[in-house]
C-alpha cells in the first residue's frame, strides 16, 4: 500500500502540570517499518503513542506524518488507527458493524463501507464471523477484528498499543507473527508499544527504548542487544550479570579488572570507555577447571537449558 | 478513505438562519400580542433587532474559519447581553413595560447560545471540541435560568421589603422572629420554634430509617435468608408512593376515629387521643417512608465489602461477634453515615406528611407554604423561611462531602472474590428480626388501607361498606353522542399529570445523561463549577424551587407560571441530578478506550454520543426515564406551588380533597395512582429485561437506581 507515511517527532514534550510525561523526543519512523516503543511501565511509550494518535495534543514540539504537520490536530482529523490494549471493540455492534465503524463515521456509503469491512475481514481470516457480537469471540478472535477495525480506513499510520498483553503464551508468538506478516505484506508504517523486549526485537525493524519520559536508545535489535549505549539498556534487554570494574590493555587484547580478578575479552578490539560489563549468560560457556574460583551456588533446569547460578569473587551471578 | 474535513460553518450558518426565521415568524411574546419580532421593531421597539443582527453576524463569520473565534465570542455575548438586557431592563431603552417572552425570542437566545459556544470552541476552548462546547454551554445556560436565577431571586427578596426597596431591617426582623429559632421545647412544656423542630424531626427521621434500614439490610445480606424478593418488593413501594399517603392511612389507622383507636377504645377502654397529629405522627410516616431507601443504600454497602476480609478474620480466630463489631460494622460506617444524611435531608424537604399530620407542629416547609399560600401572603417570610431551610440542606450536604468524600471503603474490584459472606451472630440478627417484623406488618396495614380505603364507604369513621361511589365521582367515564365524556372530576388531574410527566421524562434523561457524559469524558475550564451548578438542583428543597418559581417567573421576561410549561421545566431540572449520578456511576463502568477508539477512526464527538456512547448507556437512561416519570408523579412540595385549575396535577388535587376532609376518594385516587405506577414499571422493566454486553453484565433495575 502506498499510502504509508513516515513519522516524524520533533522535540516533542507533553506535560501534565509540571510532571513530563514525554520530554524532548525527537525521532523517526521510516514509511513502511515496523518500529516499536519500548520501555518500563510509566516511562512515557503510551503518551508517545497517544501523540502520534491525537489523543493528546503535545505541550511542545512538532509532529508530522508525511508532509503534513499534525501537531495542532485531534484525533479524528489525523489519518491514523490505533489498536488498543483492551481492543476497544464495541460491545453493542457486531462484528461487522465494528469494521464498518470507520468508513461510517466518515461518509462513506453502507454499501461500500460493507464491502470495506468484508475485505478486512477476509484479510485477518475472519470471514463467516461478520454477525457474531465481539463477546462471542475468543481473545485471538477479538483481537483479529480490532486489527481488522484499524485497517480499514488504510491508515498512513497503525498504531498497536501492547496488542499482546491480554492472550495467553502460546497464542502470543502466533498473533506476534501475523502482525509482522500483516505490515511486510500491506506495506504498512507500524509504531508499535509493548513492555515485552522479547517481542519487540521479534518484530522490530527498528527500536526505540524509553525510559523516563525521554529515549534511552534507539537502533535495530542486533544494536540494542550487542551494543547497549548505557546500564539500563543492557539490564533492560535479555538477561545481562552486570560486574563493575575497568577495561584496561594487555599484550593478550582487552581486559575487564573485576576487582583484583582479570578477565579477557577477546573479540574487542580497544577497551571502551565504560566502567561495568554486561556478561549475556546464554554467551557463556562453562568449562571444568579444578584451580578456577567459580562455584556453582544452584541449577535450575528450564526445559531448553540449565540455568546457573555462580558464586564469583567480583559478586553472585 | 479522506477524513471529516475541518469545521466549515455551516452549522453556525443555520443557527443564525433559525434566529431570523423567527424574529420575522415567531411570535416574539409569549402571551397577549403574538406577532413576530419585526412587528415590535417597526412599533419602536428597536432593541429586539439588536440579537437577531449579532446572531446574523456570527452566522457570517463562522463562514470565515477558526480564526474569527474571538470575534463571534464577543457579538454573541453582545447578542445575549441584548436580549437579557432589554428582557429585564426595557426602560433603559425605553419607556415602554417589558415583554414576556415567548418562542422567538426562545429560538433567538438557543441560536446565540450555539453560536457562542461554537466561537468559544474556535478559540480553543472546550479542547476546540465544538459539540462539548455545545453541549455544556447550552446545559449550563438552561441550568442557570432555570434554577440558578430563580433561587437567587427568591433569596434577595429575602433583602427586600414590598415595595421592592432593599430593607435589612426588615429582614432581621423576620430572621428573628421568635417562633423562628425558640427552644422552649427541650425546656419546659412548651413549643419549639420551627427551625429546632425541623431539625428535631430531621435527625429523629434520619436515625431511625438508617437503624430499621440496618436491620433489614442485615437480615437481608447476611441472615441466611435466601429469597429477598418481599424485602426488594417492599422498598420499591415507597419510591411509587406519593410522600403524603402514608399520612393518610395513618389518619385512618390512628387518628381520632381511626380504626386502631376505635379498636383500642372499645375492647380495653383507652381513650381516643390526637397524638398522631404532631412530631409522632410525622416521624412515623417519614421513617415509614425513608427506610427502604436506607435499606437499598445499606444493601449495596454489604454486597461492597469482599466476603474475603470476613474471612481472613475468622482464620485470625475471631468469633462471628467478634468479626462483625471489628470488621463488618466499621467498613458499613460511611454508608450509615450517609443513609442518616440522606434520611434527614429527605425529612427537611418533605412536605405532603407535615402538611397532613402536622397539625400545630410547623417545619420550615410546610411554613413556607402558609407564608405564600395561607391568608398573611408574605413572600419576604417565605424566602427567609426559604434561605433557612436552604441553609440546613446545603450544610447537610456539605458535611456530606467532608465526612464521607474520601472515607468510601467499596472493596469491590475486578477480580473476583468467591468466598462465602459471614452469617450475622445470632443476637444481631433476633434483634434484626424484632424490628423488621412489627416494620412489615405495619407497611402491609398502612397499603391495605388504601387499597380498601376508596372502595368502602367511609374508611376513615370505620363505616365498611364496599361501594364505587368514590371510584365514580373521581373517575367516572360515561358515554355521550359525542363520544367517551370522562365526567369523574379527578380525569383533569390525572390526564395532566400523566402528559406533563410523560413530557418531562426524556428532556430530564436528555439533560441528566448528556450533563453526566460532559463531566465524565471531558475536561474543561470551569468543570468543577459546572458541576456544582448542575448538582444544586439536587439540593434545594421542593418547597424552596416552588416559592422561587412563583417570585420568579411570574413576571416578565419569562412569566410561564400558570402553565404547563412550568410544570415540566419545574420537574426537568428536579430530577436531572438523578440522570446525572445514574449517567456518571454507567459511564464509570465503560472503559474510556471505547471513546477514543471511536475517535481514531474518524469519528466526531457528537457522532461517538450518539453511535458508541449512548447505546451503552441504555440502562442507566432507562433508569432515569423510569425514576423521573414516577417522581413527577408523585412530588408535591414544589408543584403545590405552580398548579392553577386548568393545570391541576394529581397530587395537588389528593392534598385539596385531604384538606377538604374528603379521605374517602382521596385514598381512592392514591391507590389507582400506585397501581397506575406499578403497571407502568413492571410493564418497562418487562420490555427491556436483561442485556448482554460481552462479560459485562449491564442490568439496572429502572427504580433503585435512582433511589433519591
Amino acid at each position: 500500500m502506498s499510502r504509508a507515511a513516515s513519522v516524524t517527532f520533533t522535540d516533542v514534550s507533553k506535560y501534565y502540570g509540571k510532571v513530563g510525561a514525554v520530554r524532548g523526543v525527537s525521532f523517526e519512523v521510516a514509511a513502511g517499518t515496523l518500529v516499536t516503543l519500548l520501555g518500563p511501565s510509566g516511562c512515557g511509550k503510551t503518551t508517545t503513542l497517544r501523540l502520534v494518535a491525537g489523543l493528546e495534543l503535545a505541550t511542545s514540539g512538532a509532529i508530522r506524518i508525511g508532509d503534513e504537520d499534525v501537531t495542532r490536530l485531534g484525533a479524528a482529523e489525523r489519518d491514523v488507527s490505533m489498536v488498543f490494549q483492551s481492543y476497544a471493540l464495541f460491545p453493542h455492534l457486531s462484528v461487522l458493524d465494528n469494521v464498518m465503524y470507520g468508513p461510517l463515521a466518515s461518509g462513506a456509503k453502507r454499501r461500500d463501507a460493507e464491502a470495506m469491512a468484508r475485505e478486512k475481514l477476509g484479510l485477518v481470516g475472519l470471514s463467516g464471523f461478520e454477525g457474531r457480537l465481539p463477546s462471542e469471540l475468543s481473545g485471538g478472535q477479538q483481537q483479529r477484528v480490532a486489527v481488522a477495525r484499524a485497517i480499514v480506513l488504510e491508515p498512513r499510520v497503525l498504531l498497536f498499543d501492547e496488542p499482546l498483553s491480554n492472550l495467553d503464551a502460546k497464542l502470543r508468538r502466533k498473533v506476534r507473527d501475523d502482525i509482522r506478516d500483516l505490515q511486510q505484506r500491506l506495506g504498512l508504517t507500524v509504531l508499535y508499544v509493548t513492555h515485552d523486549q522479547e517481542e519487540a526485537l521479534a518484530v522490530s525493524d527498528r527500536v526505540i527504548v524509553m525510559d523516563n519520559a525521554v529515549i534511552a536508545q534507539e537502533g535495530t535489535p542486533e544494536d540494542l542487544y550487542e551494543r547497549p549505549k548505557s546500564r539500563f539498556l543492557a539490564d533492560f534487554i535479555g538477561e545481562a550479570n552486570l560486574i563493575e570494574g575497568a577495561f584496561g590493555q594487555t599484550e593478550a587484547g582487552t581486559v575487564f579488572m573485576a576487582g583484583d580478578v582479570p578477565l579477557q575479552l577477546g573479540r574487542i578490539a580497544s577497551p571502551p570507555d565504560a566502567t561495568a560489563l554486561a556478561l549475556r549468560p546464554d554467551r557463556l560457556t562453562l568449562l571444568p577447571n579444578p584451580a578456577g574460583r567459580l562455584t556453582i551456588q544452584r541449577r535450575a533446569y528450564l526445559g531448553h537449558s540449565w540455568e546457573y547460578t555462580l558464586d564469583a569473587p567480583w559478586g553472585s551471578s | 478513505m479522506r477524513r471529516r474535513s475541518a469545521d466549515r460553518g455551516t452549522l453556525d450558518m443555520a443557527a443564525a438562519i433559525a434566529a431570523g426565521v423567527a424574529f420575522l415568524v415567531l411570535p416574539w411574546a409569549f402571551v397577549g400580542d403574538l406577532r413576530p419580532g419585526i412587528a415590535w421593531v417597526l412599533d419602536g421597539r428597536w432593541p429586539i433587532a439588536l440579537p437577531v443582527l449579532a446572531a446574523l453576524a456570527c452566522g457570517v463569520l463562522g463562514r470565515r474559519g477558526v480564526g474569527t473565534g474571538p470575534a463571534r465570542t464577543g457579538v454573541a455575548v453582545f447578542g445575549l447581553a441584548a436580549l437579557l438586557g432589554y428582557g429585564f431592563l426595557p426602560g433603559l431603552f425605553s419607556g415602554r413595560p417589558a415583554l414576556p417572552l415567548g418562542i422567538g425570542a426562545a429560538v433567538a437566545a438557543a441560536a446565540l447560545i450555539v453560536l457562542l459556544s461554537r466561537g468559544f470552541a474556535a478559540c480553543g476552548a472546550f479542547k476546540a471540541d465544538r459539540w462539548v462546547a455545545t453541549t455544556t454551554v447550552s446545559i449550563l445556560a438552561t441550568v442557570l435560568l432555570f434554577v440558578f436565577f430563580p433561587v437567587a431571586k427568591v433569596l434577595a427578596s429575602a433583602f427586600l421589603d414590598k415595595s421592592g426597596a432593599l430593607d435589612l431591617g426588615l429582614t432581621a426582623t423576620r430572621l428573628s422572629a421568635p417562633d423562628i429559632w425558640s427552644l422552649a421545647c427541650l425546656t419546659a412544656n412548651a413549643s419549639c420554634g420551627v427551625v429546632a423542630n425541623t431539625v428535631i424531626l430531621g435527625v429523629l427521621s434520619g436515625a431511625i430509617a438508617t437503624f430499621l434500614g440496618l436491620a433489614f439490610a442485615l437480615l437481608a445480606q447476611r441472615g441466611g435468608m435466601t429469597n429477598t424478593r418481599l424485602f426488594d418488593a417492599l422498598s420499591i413501594l415507597p419510591i411509587i408512593t406519593p410522600p403524603f399517603v402514608i399520612a393518610l392511612a395513618l389518619v385512618v389507622l390512628f387518628g381520632r376515629t381511626g380504626i386502631v383507636t376505635s379498636f383500642l377504645d372499645t375492647w380495653f377502654n383507652i381513650p381516643r387521643s390526637r397524638w398522631i397529629y404532631g412530631l409522632s405522627g410525622v416521624l412515623i410516616a417519614q421513617v415509614l417512608s425513608q427506610t427502604p431507601l436506607s435499606y437499598l443504600m445499606l444493601r449495596g454497602a454489604l454486597q461492597g465489602i469482599a466476603p474475603s476480609l470476613e474471612e481472613a478474620a475468622q482464620t485470625l480466630r475471631a468469633s462471628r461477634w467478634h468479626t462483625f463489631r471489628t470488621v463488618t460494622f466499621p467498613l458499613l460506617r460511611p454508608a450509615i453515615a450517609a443513609s442518616f444524611l440522606l434520611g434527614f435531608v429527605e425529612s427537611l424537604a418533605d412536605f405532603g406528611n407535615p402538611l397532613v399530620l402536622g397539625g400545630s407542629f410547623e417545619v420550615l416547609s410546610t411554613k413556607i407554604f402558609f407564608a405564600v399560600a395561607g391568608a398573611q401572603h408574605d413572600p419576604g417570610r417565605a424566602a427567609v423561611l426559604a434561605l433557612i431551610l436552604l441553609a440546613l440542606t446545603l450544610s447537610a450536604f456539605w458535611m456530606q462531602m467532608v465526612w464521607l468524600g474520601k472515607r468510601s471503603y467499596v472493596t469491590v474490584t475486578g477480580k473476583g472474590d468467591n468466598g462465602v459472606p459471614l452469617p450475622l451472630p445470632s443476637g444481631v440478627r433476633l434483634a434484626s428480626l424484632g424490628v423488621v417484623v412489627p416494620w412489615i406488618v405495619m407497611t402491609v396495614a398502612i397499603y391495605g388501607i388504601i387499597i380498601v380505603g376508596g372502595f368502602v364507604t367511609d374508611i376513615g369513621r370505620g363505616v365498611m361498606d364496599p361501594t364505587w361511589r368514590h371510584i365514580l365521582t373521581g373517575f367516572k367515564i360515561e358515554w355521550t353522542e359525542r363520544g367517551l365524556f370522562f365526567s369523574g372530576s379527578a380525569w383533569d388531574s390525572f390526564f395532566v399529570t400523566v402528559m406533563v410527566s410523560a413530557v418531562a421524562a426524556p428532556i430530564t434523561a436528555l439533560i441528566g445523561i448528556l450533563t453526566a457524559y460532559v463531566l465524565s469524558r471531558h475536561d474543561f475550564v470551569g468543570k468543577r463549577t459546572f458541576e456544582f451548578v448542575t448538582m444544586l438542583a439536587f439540593a434545594i428543597p421542593g418547597t424552596v424551587i416552588g416559592v422561587a418559581y412563583i417570585v420568579a417567573f411570574n413576571v416578565p421576561p419569562i412569566e410561564i407560571t400558570g402553565t404547563g410549561l412550568i410544570l415540566i421545566i419545574c420537574f426537568v431540572f428536579r430530577n436531572m441530578p438523578v440522570g446525572v449520578r445514574a449517567g456518571i456511576a454507567a459511564l464509570s463502568q465503560i472503559d474510556t478506550s471505547l471513546d477514543e477508539a471511536s475517535t481514531t477512526l474518524g469519528a466526531s464527538t457528537g457522532y461517538t454520543v450518539r453511535r458508541v456512547t449512548l447505546p451503552l448507556l441504555k440502562p442507566a437512561i432507562i433508569a432515569t426515564l423510569v425514576f423521573s416519570f414516577v417522581h413527577a408523579m408523585t412530588a408535591v412540595s414544589a408543584i403545590i406551588f405552580l398548579v392553577t385549575a386548568r393545570y391541576n396535577m394529581a397530587t395537588a388535587y389528593i392534598v385539596n380533597r385531604v384538606e377538604a376532609g374528603e379521605y374517602p376518594l382521596a385514598i381512592a385516587y392514591s391507590s389507582l395512582l400506585i397501581m397506575f405506577m406499578l403497571a407502568v414499571v413492571i410493564g418497562i422493566q418487562m420490555m427491556v429485561g436483561e442485556r448482554k454486553l460481552g462479560r459485562r453484565n449491564v442490568t439496572a433495575s429502572p427504580l433503585t437506581t435512582g433511589a433519591r
